[in-house]
């Protein structure tokens, strides 16, 4: 019986690793090739890989920006566009490691070029895999200064101290206040990036920041002491330079102490009037700089809701608007470059991170959006006030 | 007048763990396992009271028992499917287990309610008291924490103390073999712990996301870690120990937080465990059992 056994498993063995050899052997001449397919009408399509959390505590915004680029990428097929896409989006729910992982098994699969990471810290550890074989790549939403160091990384939002600076200025150029205070996350380089460059911006333009205080991730429910630390210095504005979740939080235990200050979010503001039974009343005067606005009367973003809420439900968020303009300019910089199907992976490296520069864009998330060589993008952040539960622009 | 609002909102913060770390303490004593899946739970109930009042219009009372009913159930079924038949197992296995049921419960959280983060509406309508000319707010949620933690506290004390059920917890919690040669259920028994702490969890549930109204998978583990401290620090096993081990451990966070540093506040937290555990390593109000051979 046990011979039995021991055959059986010998021959479960043997099968296994003739599976194993057969996949290595496919996918290493995918990856040899490493060229585009030209399909039936003529299109050279590229493999587009998409990395980000759709699971785990930043859920929210991978799937805004798997949802938005598929998107793009539904309307780029079914258009007569010279470049078309194959997509593959990989889950690294927010976690360094399973983002590399990610990675990989897009190169298994024959990416060519990646659309990612969604967040920071996560991007961080792919860049330096992307930039070892000269892979474009470029992210919706990841806007650390960090990530684009390397030159085939480029960004589609701002980066943090631009919008930090950006805050300050208009904080400062529209008299809002003179005592500012400000919460943010030291434990998050999104947050902190932002801090760091309003608090140097005030001091140039002569804001009293009365009272900075900080949070970490692991303690983020509870923001009276926080709260009751501006009110008590008299600042009359508090600015976040934080995402919404927290910032809900903040707005609510405000309302309890009786304190109302005009409150000033930036980016990770956005999707605050969404969430699901939170009384806008509270959010009533809140200023915040986004690049994206769902409510806009423009056609382009009008049709991305409608598309984006029939497929998927619910309002698309910045990160969607972000990851469907990473596409587009993906596509662009792709015809722009004049790329042909025998283009190895690093070739279409070089051609890509010179032709990007070359493109002007109207997205979503602003018009005329250009790029710099060092990654950067250029287009003008827009102020939006919550007037009425909804933004109003200024 | 900073100073005593500070303190309450310590304390009322405090009182939300000893809910949580109360279900950590019993269970240990009784079970003498970690049960790492109680901070779930509570978001959970949080999820359960937040369908209730947003689909099906329930008033709040209610949606709180039909949470506390439900996570009775899930406390219960959670022991049999994942802990009993490791009853006998190391230790080490039962925790393991405890940190898988702990995922397993907040992917289904992400299954069934996704990702996105809901605003709480507040379980409690009461006005907030405005003192000494409205220099110092009270919320109502945090005097209703305060009352509701002290009305459990006792409740627990007595059913403990006086019922037979209870009494049958405390003959497990010191000799599980003696008690059961003395005639008494023990699964039953254990059972009743898990129905018991996962109730309370539920209200643990009601109590936070009131006070901190945004609900995520995620948003039970964060103060399930806490609140473990919490029992650890008060004398894991005993009830009042996690009462106490919980209000000090508020208190002392929310006064960092006011006084030294909002970044730190965890830090000292932790540091101030360290210290009490290492002049007292069976936390403040733990009792040292000298096991004979």
């Amino acid at each position: 019986m046990k011979k039995f056994i021991a055959a059986g498993l010998a021959l479960c063995m043997a099968l296994a690793m003739v599976a194993c050899g057969g996949n290595t052997s496919s996918s290493a001449s995918q990856a040899a090739g490493g060229a585009s397919v030209t399909n039936t009408d003529g299109a050279i399509v590229i493999k587009m890989g998409g990395i980000g959390p759709v699971t785990g505590a930043n859920a929210v915004y991978g799937e805004a920006v798997k949802n938005g680029a598929q998107i793009a990428v539904d309307e780029i097929n079914a258009s007569d566009s010279t470049v078309k896409f194959e997509y593959n989006f990989q889950d690294d729910e927010g976690d360094a490691e399973k983002a590399i992982n990610a990675y990989n098994n897009l190169k298994d699969w024959g990416m060519q070029v990646l659309m990612g990471t969604v967040t920071t810290t996560p991007c961080l550890a792919v860049i330096s895999e992307t930039e070892a074989d000269n892979m474009f790549q470029i992210t919706p939403s990841a806007s650390s200064t960090d990530v684009i160091v390397p030159d085939n990384v480029f960004q589609v939002c701002f980066t943090d101290p631009n919008q930090g600076v950006s805050a300050a200025d208009y904080i400062a150029d529209n008299g809002l206040a003179t005592k500012v205070a400000a919460i943010y996350d030291s434990s998050d380089a999104y947050s902190k990036g932002i801090y760091d460059a309003f608090a140097a911006e005030a001091e140039v333009k002569g804001l009293e920041i009365v009272c900075a205080e900080a949070f970490t991730s692991d303690n983020k429910t509870d923001f009276k002491t926080q709260l009751q630390k501006a009110q008590s210095e008299g600042a009359d504005l508090v600015f976040l330079p934080i995402y919404y979740t927290e910032a809900a939080l903040i707005l609510t235990q405000a309302d309890q102490l009786g304190y109302e200050p005009t409150f000033f979010g930036c980016d990770g503001m956005d999707g605050l009037l969404n969430v699901k039974n939170f009384d806008t009343n509270l959010a009533e005067g809140l200023m915040l700089m986004t690049p994206f606005d769902a409510t806009s009367e423009d056609e382009l973003t009008a049709n991305f809701v409608k598309t984006y809420e029939e497929k998927f439900g619910g309002t698309p968020n910045q990160f969607a608007a972000d990851a469907y303009d990473a596409v587009y300019a993906i596509r662009d910089a792709c015809v722009q470059a004049g790329v042909t199907s025998d283009m190895s992976v690093s070739d279409l490296g070089d051609a890509l991170k010179v032709a990007i520069t070359e493109v002007t864009m109207d997205g979503l998330t602003g018009s005329n959006m250009t790029w710099k060589a060092t990654g950067e993008v250029s287009k003008a952040p827009i102020v939006v006030k919550i007037e009425n539960g909804a933004y109003k622009q200024l | 007048m900073d100073f005593i609002s500070f303190l309450v909102n310590g304390i009322s913060l405090g009182s939300i763990y000893a809910i949580i770390a109360l279900g950590y303490t019993m269970v240990y004593g009784i079970a003498k396992m970690l049960n790492f899946a109680h901070g779930d739970i509570i978001m959970v109930g949080g999820y359960l009271i937040f369908t209730c009042m947003n689909s099906l219009s329930l008033p709040p009372v209610v949606c709180v028992l039909i949470a506390m009913a439900v996570c009775t159930l899930l406390g219960i079924t959670i022991e049999r499917v994942a802990y009993k038949p490791l009853r006998g197992a190391p230790s080490l296995a039962v925790l393991i287990t405890a940190i898988g049921v702990s995922y397993f419960l907040q992917n289904m959280a992400l299954l069934i309610w996704g990702s996105a983060p809901k605003s709480f509406n507040s379980v409690v309508s009461m006005e907030p008291l405005r003192l000494f000319d409205g220099s110092l707010v009270i919320t109502g949620e945090t005097v209703v924490t305060i009352v509701v933690s002290a009305v459990i506290m006792v409740g627990l004390w007595l059913f403990v103390n006086k019922t037979k059920i209870g009494r049958a917890m405390l003959a497990v919690s010191e000799d599980r073999g003696a008690a059961q040669l003395m005639g008494v259920n023990v699964n039953a028994t254990i059972s009743i712990t898990f129905a018991v702490g996962s109730a309370l969890a539920a209200v643990a549930g009601a109590l936070m996301c009131s006070a901190y109204p945004i609900l995520q998978p995620t948003t039970g583990a964060m103060p399930g870690i806490k609140a473990f401290v919490a029992a650890v620090f008060g004398g894991i096993g005993s009830i009042p120990g996690a009462m106490l081990g919980g209000i000090l451990l508020g208190v002392i966070e929310n006064l960092s937080k006011a006084y030294i540093s909002t970044q730190l506040a965890d830090a000292i937290v932790f540091a101030v465990l360290i210290i009490v555990l290492l002049v007292k390593p069976t936390g403040i109000l733990g009792k040292k059992i000298n096991v004979k051979v």
